[in-house]
Parts: C-alpha cells; sequence; structure tokens
C-alpha cells in the first residue's frame, strides 16, 4: 500500500514533468524563414535579395525533404525578393503558391496578385 | 528512504503545480471563443524604447509562435511594404489604420497591436542585462472587440558570479562592449515572443490549424 502510494506520487510528477517541458512536435519546417526578415531590417543590403532567396530556396528543399510544410508567409516572402528582382512571373506563382496553401491569405494575394498584373513590366516596387 | 523519495515526489508535485498552473488569474476568454480567428495581421510594433532597432527586430520573431499556435500570420515585410507603398512609413501611422480598412486590404480575422516597452541592455555596474518587455492585443477585425491581451518580458540571465568585484565589472563592461557589436536585444526579443504568442494558459489559445485547437 505505501509503495503503491509513493509509485503514484512519483508517477503523477513524472507526468506533470513530462506535461509541463515536453514539446510538440513543430507544425512547420521553419528553417531560415524569420533570420532572413531579421537580416532585411537590420543590415538593409549587406544579405543580397539574391542571396535571401537562395537561402529560402534551400530551406523549401529541406522541408520538402522532411516532408514537412513551410510556414505561413513562406512563399509571400519568396514572391516579394523576386518582385524586386523584376521577376514578375516567379512572384505571381509564388503568390498563388500561399494561397493554395493558405486559403486565408487569398484575400492579400488576390490583391497583390491583380497590382502585378496591372503594372506587368514595370517594377513598382522602387528598391 | 521510502518516506524520503515519498516526500520528494510530493514537493516535486506541488513545485510542478505551481510551476503549471498556479499563477493564473482568470481571464475572459468569452469573445475569443466567439470570434474563432483563423488568421492573424500583425502590425509592427510600437517601440517605446530608446533603441530603433526594436520595431523590426522583434516583427521577425512573431511568425513562428503565432503560427505554431494554429493561426495563418500574414507574411510580415510584405505587409510592411504594403503600408509603406500606401504612404504609411511608421508603426504609429500603421496602428491608426481602421479595421475596415485592414479587413478590406488584408482579409485578417485579426489584428494584433504590439508595442515594447524595453528593449536593450542596461549597464548595471556590476552587471549588464539585457531585457525586452512587451505588451500584446488581439483585436477582433469584425467588430473591433478586444480578444486577448497580455504582456511578458525576458532577459538573457546573465549574471555575473565569481571573480570578485573586479572580475563582476569587468565581465559587466565587456558585456556592454559585445552588446553594441551585435544586437543580444534580438535573441532577447525571441525569447519575450515566444513567452508572449505562444499558446498557453492565460495566453493566446489555439488556432484552427493546431491539432490542440478545441473546437466548441
Amino acid at each position: 500500500m505505501l509503495i503503491a502510494k509513493r509509485s503514484f506520487l512519483f508517477l503523477l510528477a513524472a507526468t506533470m514533468l513530462v506535461g509541463c517541458a515536453g514539446k510538440q512536435p513543430l507544425l512547420y519546417q521553419w528553417g531560415s524563414y524569420e533570420d532572413q526578415i531579421y537580416a532585411m531590417y537590420s543590415d538593409t543590403g549587406k544579405v543580397s535579395i539574391e542571396e535571401q532567396l537562395n537561402n529560402l530556396e534551400h530551406d523549401y528543399q529541406v522541408a520538402r525533404a522532411d516532408d514537412k510544410p513551410v510556414p505561413p508567409g513562406f512563399h509571400a516572402q519568396v514572391g516579394y525578393l523576386y518582385f524586386q528582382l523584376g521577376k514578375v512571373d516567379q512572384a505571381l506563382h509564388s503568390f498563388e503558391t500561399e494561397k493554395t496553401l493558405f486559403p486565408e491569405s487569398t484575400i492579400y494575394m488576390d490583391r497583390l496578385i491583380a497590382r502585378i498584373k496591372l503594372n506587368k513590366g514595370q517594377n513598382v516596387y522602387n528598391h | 528512504m521510502f518516506i524520503t523519495i515519498n516526500r520528494i515526489s510530493l514537493l516535486a508535485f506541488f513545485l510542478l503545480l505551481t510551476g503549471c498552473v498556479a499563477t493564473q488569474k482568470d481571464i475572459d476568454y468569452t469573445a475569443y471563443r466567439q470570434s474563432k480567428p483563423r488568421s492573424i495581421l500583425v502590425l509592427p510594433p510600437l517601440n517605446n524604447s530608446p533603441d530603433i532597432r526594436a520595431t523590426y527586430s522583434f516583427l521577425s520573431t512573431v511568425t513562428k509562435p503565432l503560427a505554431e499556435a494554429g493561426y495563418y500570420v500574414f507574411p510580415v515585410a510584405l505587409v510592411d511594404q504594403t503600408f509603406r507603398e500606401n504612404g504609411l512609413l511608421n508603426p504609429g501611422e500603421m496602428h491608426q489604420v481602421p479595421l475596415d480598412k485592414l479587413r478590406e486590404i488584408f482579409g485578417a480575422d485579426a489584428t494584433l497591436y504590439i508595442t515594447v516597452t524595453q528593449y536593450g541592455s542596461s549597464y548595471l555596474i556590476l552587471s549588464s542585462e539585457v531585457r525586452v518587455t512587451a505588451n500584446a492585443k488581439l483585436v477582433d477585425n469584425r467588430n473591433g472587440q478586444l480578444l486577448w491581451q497580455g504582456m511578458a518580458t525576458a532577459t538573457d540571465e546573465g549574471n555575473n558570479n565569481g571573480g570578485g568585484l573586479v572580475g563582476a565589472l569587468l565581465s559587466a563592461l565587456i558585456k556592454q562592449v559585445i552588446s553594441n557589436v551585435g544586437d543580444p536585444g534580438h535573441v532577447v526579443a525571441r525569447k519575450t515572443s515566444n513567452r508572449l504568442l505562444k499558446a498557453s494558459p492565460n495566453g493566446l489559445l489555439y488556432g484552427p490549424r493546431s491539432p490542440l485547437y478545441e473546437v466548441n
């Protein structure tokens, strides 16, 4: 009886430990997405747009290999980088992909897509 | 021996109990549960600290905790750019945009307004501390109702132990110098952001993309 009680308490304590400190598996493969955004603002020009795209492309390959989704906003960010390089078709494709993966973004992505199509050929971001 | 283990277990149990739930005060989640937001638009944070890096340093840390909580998070840099193209160049102006306008442009269910109140290091003679503190409000874009608000703080927890007075002075100074080269505030901002924005008791509820989402 004493042993049973002791084991119970021990188990309870252990369970709570797991409950508190245990980690849920992440929903997304994060790669460097947030770091790229930080770098964009903190050292403007230090990481070129091409380099940022390469890093995100690498993240995407890793995510695919792990069969994990990339986070919300990832493809939209890629589209934004392509757009700054004047690669309009890739930008449109990325915004469409964001919309397909996350329908919550539909209104915003449609707005960006319409805007790009309207200005096709001109770089409206002035970067 | 049995009794010792028993006592340790009991103690551990109560410690954990305290750590997990005892600090809760009740927050009213009625409006939040009714609203069921799926997507969150995060505006570039207002910065009330003297460090101009705070806004974008903090902004770049918000996506992960919110997305892992189960929400769609709008692409923060592109959102910032959209405001800029519309002539709104600083967070103060962006925070003034009416909700119906935000809903029209972005189609977000809810908007998160963040204010950073402390960011960076203070030199305290015998130690230097890097601290980031922020508060946030989640607002329903359809009716302007406040769904949740909270605040969090974090530090680099680097206290100087050992080495005596001179050692402590020196290590505080070295840390201060290093702090000015990189931005240690950013590392702490990540911690603060995670504490503030992950789904937790008294914090945000899990969103629809999380397996822990509660359908009511």
